[in-house]
């Protein structure tokens, strides 16, 4: 080491002084496409609503009433607990987590596979994965609904193959839902999964089994919690707009399917709307939204520190 | 001494590539074994078809007595050191040294207890809580020996453990590994590409090249009485020059060297016509008039030796290696000199 510190750059600052002009275009993208409309959305949902659709200026805590409280069919009784917005909340959870499942496991064999294939194949396989996204997930969705109709190809190829009978009505059932939104997110399951199985040192494999784990021992013992990070980033990629998710449970689904989706979509919707409840209807997924991803963040910082 | 391995006419193909031709040796028991060769020699081949990672298309091995290709790798009684170490990450040290007694079902209590005690044994008993990624280099590498080593396996197999060391480390190592296996009695199976960590090391060697095994023997062995051209010149440093031999009896061959002196040496071959002589630099000596005649090209000065490049009437290159001492007359490039072969220098390799 040199013994005396060096002298400050002379006659400026080069880029130093450009620091705050340069964060600019950042600053602003932050702050014009996701501060301001998430502060609308919050602000919203505190103001009285219009009859023909938009709000009124007068701050209120109506939508969140509605929303929480039941307080009788003329507004006038003692408030209870109004459980038909919550148990819309709790279906779409549950809903979403077995999507969620449903992708994971297929998701990983299948990331796995591609993972395992020679460098050139796995490409090609993550390709043909990508190309049904290229097509507007609204045609995927229709489309989904045409093959599993009463009439549609899937149950006419299960009658013709003597497997059935009478069609099976899939249409506007939690299957259905349920396979549309797998369909929808798988490869936000498999890709992560994939980066993560790329990554695995298959070394670690044989090292277990050198040190006489069995073939599932180490499946649980090794690969798992080394490949985990991916699995974790699948798993909120899936499930995150699987919760918030209104294509699959309208167009699939029927009454007994609704979902938070479509609860917000429908407050929006000409003179039937509410657009405070709606905003408040979003600005109470988004804060079970962050709750989930502070608790993945945790659980990574616990990972990293062992 | 009771036969530890016993590998007989083992063949692995991949595809239409093979990486063995028919190998066949006998790894006793309490050896330090070693597989000396250049990279695609086929010696991480056969510790892998030893370890169980790979299933050999022809022939058999057999771990004391028994033939092992029916077992997977996590029923063999032998333990591997990874070349990378393969240490489990998201463990720790001590987990990951007594990774191998928890598969045996040994109680959370003892294993500890053993994985300790391993853990003293290679200097690490500080570490125990760390993770892999808080190690230096030679850490892990002693963190692999150890979680090796714990389950007490019959075999150990390591696959070239040292080469992602320093020089330094590598040195130290060499001279501990070589402790440790005579203090745990453990056959071990030892693959480099390095033959001074070969002959510095072990008890026996087997030098392979192209899937096969060209010699087998003891380090004092495959130096001096190297088989045929391709130890001859992968075991250190060679004069290979190319002979005529007149006769061959009783393992002596009678051969003609360039410039037309006679010379009777040890023979490896028993046909007569052009062959290789193999003669260390260090069996040569300068006199005036010897076995070989040759004109001094350079000489270098390597600190303890000079090294004198040399090339014979016929264009063939030479070494001689020269003692450096007060003593030695060291002769001006562009020189004539002549070379004495010691007693017993050369010898006629087979091809």
């Amino acid at each position: 080491m040199a013994g005396a510190p060096l002298p400050p750059p002379a006659g400026g600052t080069g880029w130093k002084g450009l620091t705050i002009p340069l964060l600019i275009p950042a600053w602003a993208v932050v702050g014009i496409f996701m501060l301001l409309p998430v502060l609308l959305m919050v602000v919203y949902s505190f103001l009285t609503k219009e009859f023909r659709g938009g709000v009124v200026w007068d701050f209120t805590l109506a939508a969140y009433d509605q929303f929480f409280l039941n307080r009788g069919l003329f507004g006038d009784e003692p408030p209870v607990i109004e459980w038909t917005y919550i148990s819309i909340f709790w279906r779409s959870i549950w809903q979403a987590a077995l999507a969620t499942l449903a992708c994971l496991l297929v998701g990983f064999p299948t990331a796995w596979f591609i993972a395992t294939r020679p460098a050139a194949q796995r490409t090609v396989w993550l390709f043909l994965i990508t190309i049904p996204y290229w097509v507007n997930l609204l045609i995927r969705t229709v489309s989904l609904k045409f093959l599993i109709r009463e009439n549609g190809p899937l149950n006419d190829s299960l009658m013709s193959l003597g497997l059935i009978t009478d069609p099976l009505p899939l249409v506007n059932t939690n299957l259905a839902v349920q396979l549309g939104l797998f369909y929808s997110y798988l490869p936000f399951m498999v890709l992560p999964v994939y980066a993560a199985v790329e990554r695995y040192n298959f070394a670690l494999s044989e090292a277990a089994a050198d040190l006489y784990a069995g073939r599932w021992t180490i499946l649980r013992e090794i690969v798992l919690p080394v490949v985990r990070p991916g699995i974790v980033a699948g798993c909120i990629l899936v499930f995150v707009p699987s919760l918030g998710a209104f294509l699959a449970p309208d167009l699939l689904g029927g009454a007994k399917t609704y979902m938070i989706g479509s609860l917000i979509d429908e407050q929006f919707r000409g003179s039937q709307g509410n657009w405070p409840f709606g905003a408040a209807v979003s600005v109470v997924l988004m804060t079970m939204v962050l709750l989930v991803l502070l608790w993945q963040a945790r659980a990574a910082a616990r990972g990293a520190r062992g | 001494m009771s036969t530890a391995i016993d590998i007989s006419s083992v063949v692995k193909r991949y595809g239409t590539a093979t990486a063995l031709h028919g190998v066949s040796m006998e790894i006793r028991d309490n050896e330090f074994f070693t597989l000396l060769g250049p990279s695609g020699c086929g010696k991480t081949t056969l510790l892998r078809c030893i370890a169980g990672f790979e299933d050999v298309t022809g022939g058999e091995i057999r771990l004391f007595g028994r033939n092992i290709a029916a077992l997977e790798p996590n029923q063999r009684p032998v333990n591997t050191v990874f070349q990378q170490y393969a240490l489990f990450p998201h463990m720790s040290v001590i987990d990951n040294v007594a990774f191998g007694l928890k598969m045996k079902g040994v109680a959370l209590a003892e294993r500890r207890a053993v994985a300790g005690r391993m853990l003293e044994m290679v200097h690490l008993s500080d570490f125990a809580d760390r993770m892999p990624a808080q190690l230096s280099g030679g850490q892990q590498q002693r963190v692999a020996l150890a979680r090796a080593l714990a389950p007490a396996p019959k075999v150990l197999l390591l696959d070239e453990p040292l080469s992602a060391l320093d020089l330094k480390l590598r040195q130290a190592m060499r001279v501990e590994l070589k402790t440790l296996q005579e203090q745990t009695g453990i056959t071990f199976v030892f693959v480099t590409h390095d033959q001074e960590e070969a002959l510095t090391m072990s008890d026996r060697i087997a030098v392979m090249s192209q899937g096969r095994v060209q010699q087998i023997g003891t380090a004092r062995d495959i130096y001096e009485s190297p088989h045929n051209r391709f130890v001859a010149d992968f075991i250190g440093e060679t004069n290979l020059i190319e002979v005529d031999v007149t006769a061959v009896s009783g393992g002596m061959a009678d051969v003609v060297l360039p410039g037309g002196h006679r010379l009777r040496c040890p023979a490896e071959t028993t046909a007569t016509g052009r062959h290789h002589l193999s003669i260390r630099p260090e069996r040569l000596s300068l006199t005036g008039t010897g076995e070989l005649t040759g004109t001094v090209e350079r000489v270098v000065y390597l600190g303890t030796d000079l090294q004198l490049l040399a090339r014979l009437a016929d264009g063939t290159p030479f070494t001689v290696r020269l003692q450096n001492s007060a003593r030695t007359q060291v002769p001006e490039a562009g020189a004539t000199v002549g070379l004495h072969l010691e007693e017993g220098a050369a010898r006629l390799l087979a091809d």
